[in-house]
This record gives structure tokens, C-alpha cells and sequence, in this order.
């Protein structure tokens, strides 16, 4: 998969917001590539930076108290460097968005039809007969029976999993070569959820996009993606095909992740879970590593000062070195640490 | 739709007769009767008695509501005291004056108010914002008689740009370009006051609601559509910031048919206000029972009014289906 072309490289993207008259940084040091019909999945608990490095990708930060730093490359050009209305040639064209929440992201008093056409007015030279033809034609695309009258209602009128499937014809309209859904099936059933994944997989096929999914749930990864990616308190710190990842999780907050999913044959009653918070974003450390003060029990000698991005294995990147000398705390070290505690 | 709204105007019905039983009530209840003011150390008390009898004043409490209430429903609110004029063509012209006054003051209101609101709310933190704030803090706080009088003395006494009282100058013929004219001429000052100091709620409400779309996911998937912020003002947020708006249309119009009190006042405007009251002033029962019956009327004509629009605006609250 990797051996495919190349669609969009992120170097070195840092994204602040401003908080009074300071910025601080939501993601620091982000490097990322997508290459043709990959999906690459980003990972991490709430607050991490996920959604912020979506949104910084096309740059659709509110105006004025943003800043994004560093190179996101797509064909010759660097988005971080172009204009609202170069950006606005990009966005829905080249660029396709798939929210969260497909009632939210609806205008509740427009058409479902005209919001989808609205895609097609900015990017495409269709008459206003064709976009409806068309628009018809993507309804059709995204498994909604009966097009034509759900062109016609308004997004409060059709269920959750057809709001999505609206959401996504928004996205496809004009067969974008990379998209970027956040948290696509958050809002969803169970049995909706992998209707929606199969469709972008559908989707995928036929336009040989890249997408980059953003999500929390290990299940929808383990699923449909290629590579992933898991952030923690704005940095990747563990980025690795998904068999590697899942097979052979390095960082303590991977293999932290992965433990805390519950085991449907697992004879632990409690669910095992990571201690402390994310730090918030006026909080948050900015040298050592991260993880560090979740994993107290990890000697600070362990940690780098300045925690790097390590090649462990083919393709397979690992932040900071504490991971050598990482184990749960049931395990053996772990049991020590609370001894001396007690 | 139209059966909804043929259900809502029947249930009107039930409303209006308990409000008229409670201001037939309230009326029998206020000490003295229209004859108590005729009554001198000279009077006969036969006589009072004998036209109290006439007026039918000594008859049951169900008698007496029976008769004005059917009159009532025909349009016959019966004779003011004070006007010497039956009460309904006595209402007909002060509603007339007060519709105009009214269409003028909410154009008014809105052209301004809208603007403004949309702006602020667009440009928030700007010095146009923190200007609109401040004017629209200020016109809250101002007393409705203190800018009438200050308007009056200024553009009407002083610099006599604008006439101070009436409808219209005797002068001019009905129903000619002029009449017209010089009627708009005597709402200019009455309808900016008016204008002026209601532009609050609707500024407010505007502003918060565009600062607030602007932050909706909505807005967002416009933005990833590829849509200009431009166009995303005009076709996604300016629609949804109206609907608090739409949602008190309704009384503001009908409350604004119930005439202003103190403009109508202040200014020598011949309109509901300021019949209500000097019939008040005068114990003119006849008049204040007719005035607040169709205040409330207007009252639940009005919440009608604010669903109507609410659902022609908002496909969410579509009454049928």
C-alpha cells in the first residue's frame, strides 16, 4: 500500500490557539504522509489534538485566533501559506469533510438537495439541472432509497445513519481525492456504524481516495484502516501499520489503550483503565515526556528530555524511550511501585 | 395547515369568553356606576333609581354580561360616557391612527434593528460592535417619555422641523397624495421614538444568535464545502439568526395595534394609548371593558401569529405531518 502515490505530506505542523493574549500550542510537531487509497487512522482520547489536526489541514480554524505553522503539501502547494479563497477552491473539491455529528452538521432550515448542490455550485460548472440530476445521482451513491424525496426534506426529517449518509454525499460530490472524517460513527448505532464504514470503503474503491479517519474507537481501526496513528496531549507518539500496532504496541500509552478495552472472554471483572487526565491545553508540559505523570511508576531517568519520533521496526515510529522499560502495574515492576507507595 | 390553524382560532373562542367573564368581573367589582358622577345634593334618588332600572343596572350579573356580550360579538360595545359616541366607531378611528402609527414604528424598528444586530454580531469585538452595544444599552435604559420629550422639544418645538400633535393637518383632502404625505409627516417623530427604543431586544437577540451560528458544525460543513464566508452569512446564518425573531413577530405586532401608551401621549397622537387611557381617567367603563377585551384578543391573535410565521420559517416546527 505504501508503494502508492503520495496524495498529502504534513511537516512539522503546529497549530496554536489563542487563550487571552497567548497562543498555546494544541498540536506540536505533527509529520504525516497519505498516500492514495490508504486509510490512515488517527487515534487518541478526547482532547488530544485529533479533530484540531483535521481541521488545520484545510484551515477551517476560526478566524483570528489560530495559528498554523508548518508545511502541508497537496500537489506543489502549501495550504498552511494560501489564502481563505485559494483554500475555498480546495475545500470540498480536493478536499472532502465528514463531521461528527450528522444532525449538527446539517443547516436545519435548508434542503437536504440544496446542500448538497451547494458543493457543486462552488466547484463544478453544472447548470442548475445537471447539480439536481447529479445530486439525485449521489444520493443514490450513498444508499438512500428514493432520492428524490429526500432531496426534498429537511435533515430534522431523516434518521441518524441517513443524516451520515447526507453528510458523506456532501463530501463525495465532487470526487475529492483525499478525505477527512472526524469521528464519523460517534453519533451512531452499533449496526450503523459499520453500514457507514463499509460505504467509505465502497467509496474508496471506486475513487482511490485517501482518508484520514479520526477517531477514538480501537474497533472502527482495527476494521478499516491501514495505518495508524495515536496521539497523545498533541503529539503522535506511536505511528505503525495496523497489524504492528495492534500486535506489537511499543509506547506505554498504546499498549495502555489497547489494555483498556474491555475482553468479552476476559475472567477481570474491572476494566482497566489509564491513571490520571490529558493535561489541559494551558497546562500541558512542554518539555519531558507527555505520558510521563501517567506512568509514575516509570523511573524520570527513563524518559528523554526531549522526546523524539524512533524507527522500532519496519515503518513503526515510537515516541520517547520510556517504552523500554514500560509494564502495567499488576505486572511485575508495577507491584513493587505500590508496595513502596503503601 | 389551514386546519390547524381553523383548530386554533376555534379555541380562541373558549379563551375569549372566560377573559370576558373576568373583565365583565373586574368591571362590577370598580366602586360607583356611570350614573354615580351625575349625582348631585339635588338629585332625586328615585330618578337615579329609575334610570338605573332603565339601564338595566338592577338586573342579575348574568343578565347584565348577557347583553353586553351579545352586543359585543355584533360590534356594539355600547355608548362612552365621556365621548358622548358609541364605543366601537369611537375604537374604529383611534385603531385606524394606531395601525399606521404601528406599520410605521415596526418598519422602522426592523430596518434598523436588523442591520445592526447582523453587523455586531458578524463583527464581534470590533468598535462597530461595541458601538452598537453601547447605543443599544442606552436606548434600553432611556425612558420612553424622556427621549418623546427631548425629540419634541428639539425637532418639533425648537428647530420645527416636525409638527407636535395630531394625525394630520385639516387643511388636506382624504384620500389625496397629500393627505398621505402629510400623514407619514406627523408619524416621523412618534414612530422614530418608538422605533428608536424598541430596537433593543431585536438587536440583541440578533447578535447573539450570529455570534452563536457562527460556531454551529453547520457553518462548519459550509466552510468545508468550500462556500465563501461571504455567502455562508447570507445563506446559512442570517436565515437561522432570524428565527428568535420570527418567534416574537407576532406580539410585537399585535402588542404595537394596542397603541403606546406614552407616545401616543406625548406626542398628541389620537390612538388607542391615549384613549385608553383617558377613558381610564374618566371611568369610561363602557370604553376600558371593549379596549381590554380586544387587547386580549389581540394578545392570543398575536401567539397565533408567532406560530404561523415560526412554522413558515422553521421546517422543524412545521405544524401538520
Amino acid at each position: 500500500m505504501n508503494t502508492s502515490k503520495e496524495l498529502l505530506k504534513i511537516k512539522n505542523l503546529h497549530t496554536s490557539f489563542r487563550i487571552k493574549d497567548e497562543y498555546f500550542a494544541a498540536i506540536e510537531d505533527i509529520n504525516l504522509t497519505l498516500n492514495e487509497n490508504e486509510v490512515l487512522a488517527i487515534v487518541g482520547e478526547s482532547g488530544c489534538g485529533k479533530s484540531t489536526l483535521a481541521t488545520s489541514i484545510v484551515g477551517l480554524h476560526p478566524e483570528g485566533n489560530t495559528k498554523v505553522e508548518g508545511e502541508i503539501t497537496y500537489g506543489d502547494r502549501n495550504l498552511t501559506k494560501l489564502k481563505e479563497d485559494q483554500l475555498n477552491k480546495i475545500r470540498g473539491n480536493d478536499i472532502g469533510f465528514i463531521f461528527q455529528d450528522p444532525l449538527a452538521a446539517l443547516n436545519p432550515l435548508m434542503r437536504i438537495g440544496d446542500q448538497i448542490a451547494e458543493t457543486l455550485k462552488y466547484h463544478t460548472k453544472l447548470s442548475e439541472k445537471e447539480r439536481t440530476k447529479r445530486v439525485l445521482e449521489l444520493l443514490d451513491q450513498v444508499g438512500i432509497n428514493m432520492p428524490e424525496r429526500v432531496a426534498r426534506q429537511y435533515p430534522h426529517q431523516l434518521s441518524g445513519g441517513m443524516r451520515q449518509r447526507v453528510v458523506i454525499a456532501i463530501a463525495i460530490a465532487c470526487k475529492p481525492k483525499i478525505m477527512i472524517a472526524d469521528e464519523p460513527t460517534t453519533a451512531l448505532d452499533v449496526t450503523i456504524q459499520a453500514q457507514i464504514l463499509d460505504l467509505l470503503s465502497d467509496l474508496q474503491e471506486e475513487t482511490n481516495a485517501g482518508i484520514i479517519l479520526i477517531t477514538h474507537d480501537l474497533g472502527v481501526v482495527a476494521e478499516v484502516a491501514d495505518r495508524v496513528a495515536v496521539m497523545y496531549a498533541g503529539q503522535i507518539i506511536e505511528l505503525a501499520p495496523v497489524e504492528e500496532l495492534f500486535g506489537n504496541p511499543k509506547h506505554p500509552y498504546t499498549r495502555s489503550l489497547l489494555n483498556s478495552i474491555p475482553q468479552i472472554d476476559s475472567e477481570n471483572d474491572r476494566l482497566e483503565v489509564i491513571h490520571g487526565m490529558v493535561p489541559t491545553l494551558t497546562k500541558m508540559p512542554r518539555t519531558g515526556c507527555r505520558f510521563g505523570p501517567r506512568v509514575p511508576w516509570i523511573d524520570e531517568s527513563k524518559h528523554e528530555t526531549n522526546p523524539q519520533l524512533h524507527e522500532v521496526g519496519q515503518d513503526h515510529l515510537v515516541r520517547c524511550t520510556c517504552w523500554k522499560d514500560f509494564h502495567f502495574e499488576h505486572e511485575e515492576g508495577g507491584l513493587n511501585h505500590e508496595l513502596h507507595a503503601n | 395547515m389551514w386546519k390547524t390553524i381553523l383548530r386554533r382560532v376555534l379555541l380562541m373562542i373558549p379563551q375569549l369568553i372566560v377573559l370576558s367573564l373576568l373583565i365583565f368581573w373586574l368591571a362590577k367589582l370598580m366602586p360607583g356606576d356611570p350614573f354615580t358622577g351625575l349625582i348631585t345634593p339635588e338629585t332625586d334618588p328615585h330618578r337615579i333609581e329609575e334610570l338605573r332600572e332603565m339601564a338595566g343596572l338592577n338586573d342579575p350579573w348574568y343578565v347584565q354580561y348577557w347583553h353586553w356580550i351579545t352586543g359585543a360579538v355584533q360590534g356594539d360595545f355600547g355608548d362612552s360616557y365621556a365621548f358622548k359616541d358609541s364605543v366601537s366607531s369611537l375604537i374604529g378611528d383611534r385603531a385606524l391612527n394606531t395601525l399606521w402609527l404601528s406599520l410605521f414604528s415596526v418598519i422602522l424598528l426592523y430596518l434598523i434593528a436588523i442591520p445592526l444586530g447582523i453587523y455586531a454580531g458578524r463583527y464581534q469585538g470590533t468598535w462597530f460592535d461595541k458601538g452598537t452595544v453601547l447605543y443599544s444599552f442606552i436606548s434600553y435604559a432611556i425612558p420612553t417619555f424622556v427621549l418623546g420629550l427631548l425629540f419634541l422639544f428639539f425637532f418639533g418645538y425648537k428647530l420645527d422641523w416636525f409638527p407636535t400633535s395630531g394625525t394630520v393637518d385639516v387643511k388636506y383632502e382624504a384620500g389625496t397624495w397629500d393627505y398621505f404625505w402629510n400623514k407619514v409627516y406627523h408619524l416621523i417623530l412618534p414612530g422614530i421614538t418608538f422605533a428608536l427604543l424598541g430596537t433593543t431586544t431585536v438587536i440583541q437577540y440578533l447578535r447573539s444568535e450570529v455570534i452563536d451560528s457562527k460556531t454551529q458544525d453547520y457553518v462548519k460543513t459550509a466552510r468545508s464545502k468550500g462556500v465563501p464566508m461571504k455567502k455562508i452569512y447570507s445563506k446559512h446564518i442570517f436565515r437561522n439568526s432570524l428565527l428568535p425573531i420570527a418567534a416574537f413577530i407576532g406580539f410585537t405586532i399585535t402588542g404595537l395595534l394596542g397603541g403606546s401608551i406614552f407616545i401616543e401621549t406625548i406626542f398628541g397622537y389620537p390612538g388607542m394609548g391615549q384613549l385608553f387611557i383617558q377613558s381610564l381617567g374618566q371611568r369610561d367603563y363602557s370604553v376600558i371593558t371593549a379596549l381590554v377585551l380586544l387587547f386580549g384578543f389581540l394578545a392570543l391573535l398575536g401567539s397565533l401569529i408567532s406560530d404561523i410565521v415560526m412554522s413558515i420559517v422553521d421546517p422543524r416546527i412545521r405544524i401538520d405531518n
